[in-house]
């Protein structure tokens, strides 16, 4: 496993950008900013769901990583796991889950906590747990 | 000018996902794990992101409606139900494995890396196969289309 920097600065300014545009959103175009639920909205039934918005909004995520190798001038280092099984099941379980269960990190974690909503702090809580479970198992248990 | 504040949004959230270390899976999966290698960075992402949203959502509410369009979209679902607990589970278990939660995996795809590339598409999937089932059985509550997705 890849040891991390602690960036709490950079992490903080991060944090902020991404509260900016989801109060941009609510603003705006009074829309909540979760993720999950702005690809949901590419999917049909589209009844009220502006899934032009939504498509207009990913291309935007798409283009941040190109602006940041511009202005930095060199592309976004990250570390992802190469294994298809892996990240076949993962993606399985990360749209269905959240989907079904109405949200992910943005829409829950930033949004719902900041809209004091009890549905998302509980959702918040429940995701935030599995994943340290399976962190552990995966890192500690299984891998001995 | 919906269109631009919508791609305008998306690009400043995908450039906070970056800089903030959230579109890593290394420093996300680092996060989770208290008993290894720890970076306690991404608790920042969390409280800048959540103070900035309730200061701006505060504001956002003292106006009658959004700037540009007729009415507030908010989230219609309030109880908590068998399905915010069981995709919330499965979900956390599928950031676990991969690190990846639906925003860092859609921003990372210019990066091509392999797992994004394989990630994404699944996601696809399972958001739309969570969609067909909630329409199939909707449960007590109006499911409508969008509505009740936070």
């Amino acid at each position: 496993m890849t040891v991390t920097q602690f960036t709490p600065l950079a992490s903080t300014v991060g944090g902020v950008l991404i509260g900016a545009a989801a109060v941009m959103l609510m603003l705006f175009n009074g829309r909540v900013a979760g993720i999950s639920g702005i690809l949901g909205r590419l999917f049909p039934p589209y009844a009220g769901a502006d899934p032009g918005g939504a498509a207009v909004f990913v291309l935007g995520l798409i283009a941040a990583p190109l602006l940041y190798a511009v202005v930095t001038g060199t592309p976004f280092a990250q570390t992802v796991s190469g294994s298809a099984s892996l990240m076949a099941v993962a993606g399985l379980l990360v749209g269905f889950g959240a989907a079904y269960g109405g949200g992910c990190t943005s829409g829950h974690g930033a949004c719902g906590m900041a809209r004091l909503s009890l549905r998302s702090l509980i959702a918040t809580a429940i995701f935030m747990g599995t994943a340290f479970a399976t962190v552990f198992m995966m890192r500690h248990v299984v891998a001995g | 000018m919906r269109a631009a504040i919508n791609g305008l949004a998306g690009l400043i959230f995908g450039l906070g996902l970056l800089i903030s270390g959230m579109a890593n899976p290394a420093k996300v999966q680092n996060f989770l794990d208290l008993a290894g290698t720890f970076d306690p960075s991404l608790i920042f992402v969390m409280l800048g992101a959540i103070v900035v949203t309730f200061l701006g959502y505060r504001l956002a509410s003292t106006r009658p409606r959004p700037v540009l369009v007729d009415r507030f979209s908010l989230p219609a679902a309030k109880n908590v139900d068998t399905k915010v607990v069981l995709g919330s589970a499965l979900f956390g278990i599928g950031w676990g494995l991969s690190g990846f939660c639906p925003g860092p995996a859609i921003t990372s795809l210019p990066l091509l890396a392999k797992g994004t590339l394989i990630f994404v598409p699944a996601m696809l999937i399972g958001i739309g196969l969570a969609r067909l089932l909630v329409q199939a059985r909707p449960s007590g509550e109006a499911v409508s289309a969008g509505a009740s997705e936070a």
